[in-house]
């Protein structure tokens, strides 16, 4: 809606521009003849004239704003209709008559009859503010509706859009209201219109009244009007409002940190849970480690195009379940086979296995462009993902955010019982712990290593389709996560996966908080460096391992 | 060294170069400075021997590359301290250099102002405070030497006191580096955002498009080198080397045996940055280019395979690994841009697994055919380590004493 909008402005002001030289001398006539016409609309005061809907049509945007302003004061279904036609750009005028265009055919927007349309007749052009003197007026009419979500909604717009000549049209639709949310809604947008207002009575009053809403709109309107005013008391007013709303907005902004700072560190999270178990546990440096959630990322891009095109399309939302295990597998095996191929004979050499796994994670990101192209591919949200949750006025919490915070949480519990509660857990923790006797216990360590690579690339798997439900998917993906990762495993305590979960959380707020008042670039610069310098302090992370060897 | 590590006697400290060594070096000292000229001057663009200016450029600038597998070879061939953080230290010495060679553009620039383009372009009216020194030569020379070797010395100071080491240290550089490319992508930084510096016009002066001006870049460029290979020569052959090479192989009884290695481990740190930071320098002006991105993780992790790919631990490997892999980049990533990636990831996988000790460690095989089987003696001390350390024999990285050679 955003975008057409803005298409279709920039367009018509090229055209406005070309325009001007000869539309001089019609735009004052015009003028003219639109303000003896409105004076006469308001005499009669009746339902829409082609006079009204000559002035509403052509002209002038200001002079056919004001007629608009003016024929929603006295409305009927034939105005509604009209206004429609206008801003779905169905309307014509040739000299003085007007033309509303349905399926190729010319109506006379009062009478209804079908006329015909003559050649020399020009599109109806709505510039910007055309367009929201339109929306407005259309929702102006809406109040009158017999739907409250309607009527909702149509306050809702009337708000974003005040103007002090539909004052009396809210008062009016105030005066009927019945439901109590809306009637408040109404009288915020009446309170907006007054803000404007010539009255100094109005204007204090309307002030005070808007103090009782707390969104972010509402403070804006009220600075913005607080750069004009000159009254000292609506001033002091305003001020005090704009003090009331920052106290609430406060609140919401720091909702707002805590929630997008606990949803990155879920991310984290997710991306450095699988390098807890191939580094923390196993001690392999998997520079490949991205790429590996990479590949979970594309393994649930072609689910997604699985299910476009052989499943029933009433069940295209269930297609991220289905990538979820696909993801994992996906991943798990591109591990196991890394781990049987290349990393087994570097073991206890890990700066060689850093240089390996980086080549490993060239080699992917390659194999991936040849098959999918070096563009990003796109990954839709299923529609039970999209949307969010509202909890104030400036707070709204995305969906497919919380369900990637559910998500880290559930993958995180599964990962704790995998490694503490059953026997594969037990062997791989028996093999980390002391090899050769895991060993001589019957524990076929080689076979431990490769399943616990894979499952620690599964996990990364999994991180890449949740990843690919919030960011791009491309070939690089994994690079911006590496470092990241890293520093997470580093920061919580080679090992310790409790401080894993920590270090994740801690540095996703700590980042967003900064983010706050620096900006991204230099929150994340600072996090890095924060992380170097605790780093030198502690050396063993969060949690150290207590011990007595000398290579600590 | 394989001889005289395995007897308990001192080594006697050995020329700096063999007979044979010393006729190579000079043979490269008289290719650089009068061959490279006189094909590239001399002859007819059109006849076999001329070597193109395209040809100058290039080699010119895998010459600044092998500095770098030089200084990375000191610090990880002969240290056992991987740094990922070496693309910095190049990035920061090329940029003090670009720098100065803004200032050289002076009033040549899209804007006709004294301040750089970026600078006019962003509203800026004077210069920001690191660009005090950026209008003279001799400044530009120290600082080239000076911002490297500080940022390592901090950095270093902390990171060896806290006895950070290994994979952790590699991390920490990583995302050292890292941090210092997103800042340097910032306009506000000062050093260009994005674009970096480009578009020199001259430097001392003088024009920088000339033919003999680039021969001459191309001249100083293969004598630094040569200088640094001689320098690390000597090093590496001194007690100080001697030192670094046991830290390489077992710190904790360098520690014991008396010897404190912070100071080892910063010294060769420190130069290792310098090293990179004059090559970043030389790099520039052949170039005509510096941008943020040459500090991308990559390209410092390029580093080092140059180094592992010739045979880290030997001096010539990390030259010709330089050589050989950027000489390989450029006719693949013209030839096949598709397959670059491929060859370059399977050269980290080949060199790592099959080639530890890289080119000049196969040629070296090859050469002397007869393979020693490990004693007896060595194979029950490798048992006795693997007890005390309580993981299998295998598990073990091979005994240095054995190989002779590196392992990280």
């Amino acid at each position: 809606m955003q975008q057409r909008r803005s298409g279709t402005a920039a367009s018509v002001s090229g055209m406005t521009i070309a325009f001007t030289g000869f539309t001089m001398l019609r735009r004052t006539l015009h003028r003219l003849l639109a303000a003896s016409l409105l004076l006469l609309a308001a005499l009669q005061a009746q339902a829409l004239t082609s006079e009204q809907a000559r002035a509403i049509a052509s002209g002038d945007s200001e002079d056919r704003i004001a007629a608009l302003n003016k024929a929603v004061e006295t409305a009927d279904d034939k105005t509604a209709a009209f206004i429609q036609a206008l801003s779905d750009d169905a309307v014509k005028t040739s000299g003085d008559e007007v033309f509303v265009m349905k399926d190729d055919k010319a109506y006379d927007p009062v009478s209804g009859a079908e006329l015909k349309l003559p050649d020399d007749a020009d599109d109806v052009i709505n510039n910007n503010l055309m367009r929201s003197a339109l929306d407005a007026a259309q929702a102006a009419l809406k109040l009158s509706s017999k739907d409250d979500k309607v009527r909702a909604e149509a306050a809702a717009a009337l708000f974003k859009d005040p103007d002090e000549s539909r004052v009396p049209i809210v008062e009016k639709a105030l005066a009927a209201e019945t439901n109590p949310k809306i009637k408040a809604q109404l009288e915020l947008v009446r309170d907006a219109g007054m803000l404007t207002s010539a009255d100094k009575a109005k204007r204090l009053a309307s002030a005070i009244g808007l103090g009782a809403n707390t969104s972010p709109d509402t403070k804006l309107l009220l600075n913005q009007r607080l750069a004009d005013e000159t009254d000292p008391e609506v001033k002091t007013a305003i001020l005090a409002s704009v003090a009331k709303i920052d106290a609430t907005l406060v609140w919401g902004e720091r909702i707002n940190a805590v929630f997008s700072g606990i949803s990155l560190g879920s991310v984290l999270l997710l991306s450095a849970l699988g390098l807890a178990i191939t580094y923390g546990l196993m001690g392999v440096i998997n520079m490949a480690h991205g790429e590996l959630m990479m590949i979970g990322a594309y393994a649930t891009y072609v689910m997604q195009g699985v299910f476009q095109r052989f499943l029933p399309e009433s069940l295209f939302g269930f297609y991220l379940v289905a990538a979820i295990p696909v993801s994992f597998l996906a991943s798990a095996l591109v591990g196991a086979i890394l781990e049987r191929g290349v990393i087994r004979f570097l073991y206890g050499r890990p700066l060689e296995t850093l240089l390996a796994t980086w080549g490993i994670s060239l080699m992917l990101q390659q194999l991936v462009r040849s098959f999918f192209g070096a563009q990003n591919v796109g990954v839709e949200n299923p529609a039970w993902m999209s949307g969010g949750l509202t909890m104030l006025s400036n707070v709204t919490l995305p969906w497919n955010r919380i369900c990637i915070i559910v998500f880290a949480g559930l993958v995180l519990l599964a990962m704790g019982w995998l490694i503490g509660r059953t026997r594969l857990g037990l062997f791989v923790r028996g093999v980390t712990q002391n090899r050769p006797i895991a060993s001589c216990m019957g524990v076929n360590t080689a076979r431990i290593d490769t399943y616990a690579f894979a499952l620690g690339s599964g996990i990364a798997g999994l991180a890449g389709c949740a990843l690919s439900q919030i960011g791009n998917v491309g070939p690089d993906l994994g690079q911006n996560y590496i470092v990241d990762s890293f520093m997470v495993v580093v920061m919580g305590g080679v090992g310790q996966l409790a401080g894993t979960v920590y270090a994740a959380m801690g540095l996703g707020i700590l980042n967003k908080f900064i983010e706050g008042w620096a900006g991204a670039v230099l929150a994340k610069i600072a996090v890095l460096v924060f992380i170097i310098i605790f780093i030198q302090k502690r050396p063993q992370g969060i949690f150290a391992v207590k011990g007595r060897s000398a290579e600590a | 060294m394989q001889q005289t590590m395995a007897k308990t006697l001192l080594p006697s400290k050995g020329p700096l170069l063999g007979g044979k060594g010393w006729t190579a070096f000079f043979v490269a000292l008289i290719a650089v400075c009068a061959l490279a000229p006189l094909l590239n001057m001399a002859t007819a663009p059109g006849s076999a021997l001329h070597m193109s200016d395209y040809a100058v450029a290039l080699v010119g600038k895998i010459m600044c590359y092998a500095i770098c597998a030089l200084a990375m070879d000191l610090i990880w061939g002969y240290t056992g301290i991987l740094s990922l953080g070496h693309g910095l230290f190049f990035t920061l010495g090329g940029y003090v250099m670009g720098m100065y060679l803004m200032r050289q553009i002076g009033r040549d620039g899209s804007y006709k102002s004294d301040l750089p383009d970026f600078m006019v372009f962003l509203d800026w009216k004077e210069l920001p405070w690191h660009w005090t020194f950026s209008g003279s030569f001799v400044a530009t020379l120290i600082l080239i030497v000076l911002v490297p070797a500080l940022v390592a010395f901090v950095f270093g100071f902390f990171a060896f006191r806290s006895r950070i080491k290994g994979v952790y240290f590699s991390i920490i550089t990583q995302a050292l580096t890292f941090a210092a490319m997103l800042l340097f992508f910032r306009n506000e930084t000062g050093f260009g955002g994005n674009n970096g510096f480009t578009d020199f016009k001259r430097i001392l002066g003088i024009p920088m498009q000339t033919q003999e001006m680039r021969m001459t870049l191309f001249v100083i460029t293969g004598l630094t080198l040569l200088g640094f290979f001689l320098f690390s020569k000597w090093l590496v052959g001194s007690k100080f080397g001697r030192v670094l090479q046991a830290i390489r192989d077992a710190e904790t009884r360098v520690m014991f045996s008396g010897y404190s290695p912070l100071g080892y481990k910063l010294t060769i740190w420190v130069i290792s940055a310098v090293m990179c930071g004059i090559a970043g320098a030389l790099y520039v002006p052949q170039v005509g280019i510096i941008n943020p991105s040459e500090m991308s993780t990559g390209n410092s992790i390029e580093f080092a395979i140059w180094a592992a790919v010739g045979g880290r631990a030997t001096l010539i490997g990390p030259i010709l690994g330089a050589f050989i892999v950027n000489g390989a980049k450029s006719w693949l990533t013209v030839a096949y841009p598709e397959y670059w990636l491929y060859f370059l990831g399977a050269l980290f996988i080949v060199v790592t697994l099959f080639l530890p000790d890289g080119i000049v460690g196969l040629a070296k095989k090859w050469l002397s055919k007869a393979k020693a089987e490990p004693s007896e003696a060595r194979v029950e001390a490798q048992r006795s380590v693997a007890v005390e350390q309580g993981v299998e024999p295998a598990a073990l990285s091979p005994m240095p004493v054995e190989t002779g050679g590196a392992r990280a």
